[in-house]
């Protein structure tokens, strides 16, 4: 067993993901089948190996720096026509101060 | 093939250009009878999510204009194609064939969309394709799986399946698809027709909803190399809005495709062909003797980190892909389940708004980043990464290009993997390592099996060589008759 449904409701809680029971059983199972198949990387030796952190170096380091010039934002009234609820110019979430 | 209304569901990008130059049709009746037919098509394999006639007709009508006016319209003028719905368009619905976004109407354009539209292709609708392109067949849909147009009882491969689909079935004339793992040289294998994974950077990712950034691609599907071809000069190059967009000049691939491809050498990767399916293996084969009398030089290579790509990828890309959907929240993107604390909104949210296969991999991918496993995990794979690429280095110091089968085995049925999440991973063992390297790739019809079901030979190439590329699959083309 590489997860146990203990784990899976830890892991789920730092997902933020509410699942169901039969979700958790299935997912345990689920992932202790990928993680022992992910276990085949403990084969190969990479002690050597300086991980890839980087696709491709295509520029310079500071090639994607540019001018700082103004230009007009998308503004908030756009940014905010997908908010499930807004109001005032902000998104409106539950409250999260107790007076 | 001539240049007239009759002919959509097979028209390239030149006869377009041609009927407008020669006023067999406007603009404005190719956009108009292009929509008809797709949505009287679509019920069959449900590969559009959505339609954006107003769109498509404005486009359309600024293409006749520049034409009535004498200006150069663009490469593109005229041309029905398709966006896959992770694609962001203005005002036009994006759903990443999720429930969590059934509502959400992006207020800005992806800079792929910006440049299709620039060079006057018309965009007729979105494509259906796996929640947040998770998948390998598009059965992960929220709204339904697409069917493969060569045989609906089966998929047409994912996750980019509807892009591919419309392309196959005639009702687009080419598409644009996102790949991370294999998600458009898969399905276009699949559905028998070409698609192109352009090296890593070289195409704009702004407006591409992110599933793992250091492997997310947006590329082309077309029924011919010169139709993908113009299609990923059109949207390629440096773009400020994604600092990862490549600096490199892109070339003009068009007018490279000169069939010049004798000599060019070409290497088979043993570890691609041991337990390849016998039909598709057989077809590949004969498409290696087809590069033989087209006087390439074939010869056996080695790629011995192959075998650990699977689990390498699925690391890296849940670990990044629990990072990028962890704004999927309940507060900015349109769907909210409703809860006294913010927390359990976040929680709610999210359980009912993911489907199946997005929470799996938000666990996995938060499971290898959680506290005490990032060593074990995600930084091995990252080491397990750099083999991989450093394999394919030392592969082309002495090959040109390598050609491999793109998928283990031809479309499968609808349902029939969708039980056993290591067996559909599993099969995208052929396509994984060309993104883990970030370099170009592409599947290329070779053929069908006795059945009638495609099979895409894939070719990879070095960094930036996607004029060899093309080059090469052109003539490959060519040479079988391949062309869509």
């Amino acid at each position: 067993m590489k997860i146990t449904e203990k784990e899976v409701r830890y892991v789920a809680d730092l997902a933020n993901l509410q699942l169901t029971d039969p979700e958790i059983g299935r997912l345990a199972k689920d992932l202790d089948e990928i993680l022992t198949h992910i276990d085949t990387l403990n084969e190969i030796d990479t002690s050597h190996v300086e991980p890839m952190a980087q696709v491709l170096y295509d520029a310079a380091e500071t090639a994607t720096l540019r001018d700082d010039i103004e230009c007009v934002p998308l503004g908030s009234q756009a940014a905010l026509a997908n908010a499930p609820l807004a109001g005032n110019g902000y998104y409106k979430v539950p409250k999260v101060i107790e007076r | 093939m001539s240049a007239s209304v009759a002919n959509l569901p097979s028209l390239a990008i030149p006869e377009v250009r041609e009927g407008l130059a020669k006023r067999a049709f406007s603009a404005v009746e190719l956009a108009q009878s292009a929509l008809e037919f797709a949505q009287k098509e679509n019920p069959k394999t449900n590969a559009y999510l959505h339609f954006s006639p107003e769109r498509a007709l404005a486009a359309a009508e600024a293409v006749d204009q520049k034409l009535a006016a004498g200006q150069d319209p663009g490469l593109l003028a005229g041309v029905p194609l398709a966006v896959k719905d992770v694609i962001v368009t203005k005002g036009v619905r994006t759903t990443c064939g999720s429930r969590l976004l059934e509502r959400y109407i992006p207020p800005y354009d992806a800079t792929a969309v910006v440049r299709l539209e620039q060079a006057g292709g018309i965009i007729l609708g979105k494509t259906n394709c796996d929640e947040f392109a998770m998948g390998s067949s598009t059965e992960n849909s929220a709204y339904g799986p697409t069917r493969n147009p060569v045989a609906l009882d089966r998929v047409p491969g994912g996750s980019s399946g509807g892009s591919a689909a419309v392309v196959a079935q005639g009702t687009a004339v080419v598409s644009l698809g996102s790949d991370t793992g294999g998600s458009v040289r898969q399905p276009a294998s699949f559905c028998g027709v070409v698609g192109v994974t352009p090296t890593y950077g070289r195409v704009s990712r702004y407006g591409l909803v992110a599933f793992a950034s250091s492997l997310d691609h947006i590329g082309p599907f077309a029924r011919t190399v010169p139709d993908a071809a113009a299609l990923l000069q059109t949207i390629a190059g440096r773009d400020e809005m994604d600092s990862t967009s490549a600096f490199a000049p892109v070339p003009d691939y068009v007018a490279q495709l000169d069939g010049k491809v004798a000599g060019t050498k070409i290497g088979l990767p043993r570890e691609y062909f041991e337990g390849l399916a016998s039909e598709s293996g057989d077809l590949i084969l004969k498409g290696v003797e087809l590069l033989k009398k087209l006087g390439c030089q074939v010869r056996e290579i080695s790629l011995p980190a192959t075998k650990y790509a699977v689990p390498c990828y699925y690391i890296i890309a849940t670990a990044e892909a629990s990072s990028n959907l962890a704004r999927y929240d309940g507060v900015r993107y349109t769907s909210r389940a409703d809860s006294e604390t913010l927390s359990d909104m976040y929680r709610a949210t999210r359980g009912a708004g993911f489907g199946a296969e997005c929470k799996r991999r938000i666990m996995l991918g938060t499971y290898v980043l959680s506290h005490g496993y990032y060593d074990a995990y995600y930084l091995k794979a990252q080491k397990v990464r750099a083999l991989i690429a450093d394999d394919f280095r030392k592969a082309f110091s002495e090959v040109d290009a390598i050609v491999a089968p793109v998928s283990p085995s031809p479309a499968f049925k609808l349902g029939e993997k969708m039980d056993d999440p290591l067996e559909m991973y599993l099969s995208d063992i052929y396509t994984i390592t060309g993104d883990l390297a970030g370099i170009p790739c592409m599947s290329v019809p070779c053929g069908r099996t006795a059945g009638g079901l495609p099979v895409g030979m894939q070719i990879l190439a070095r960094h930036f060589d996607e004029t060899g590329m093309f080059r090469l699959a052109d003539a490959f083309e060519k040479a079988g008759g391949f062309a869509g």
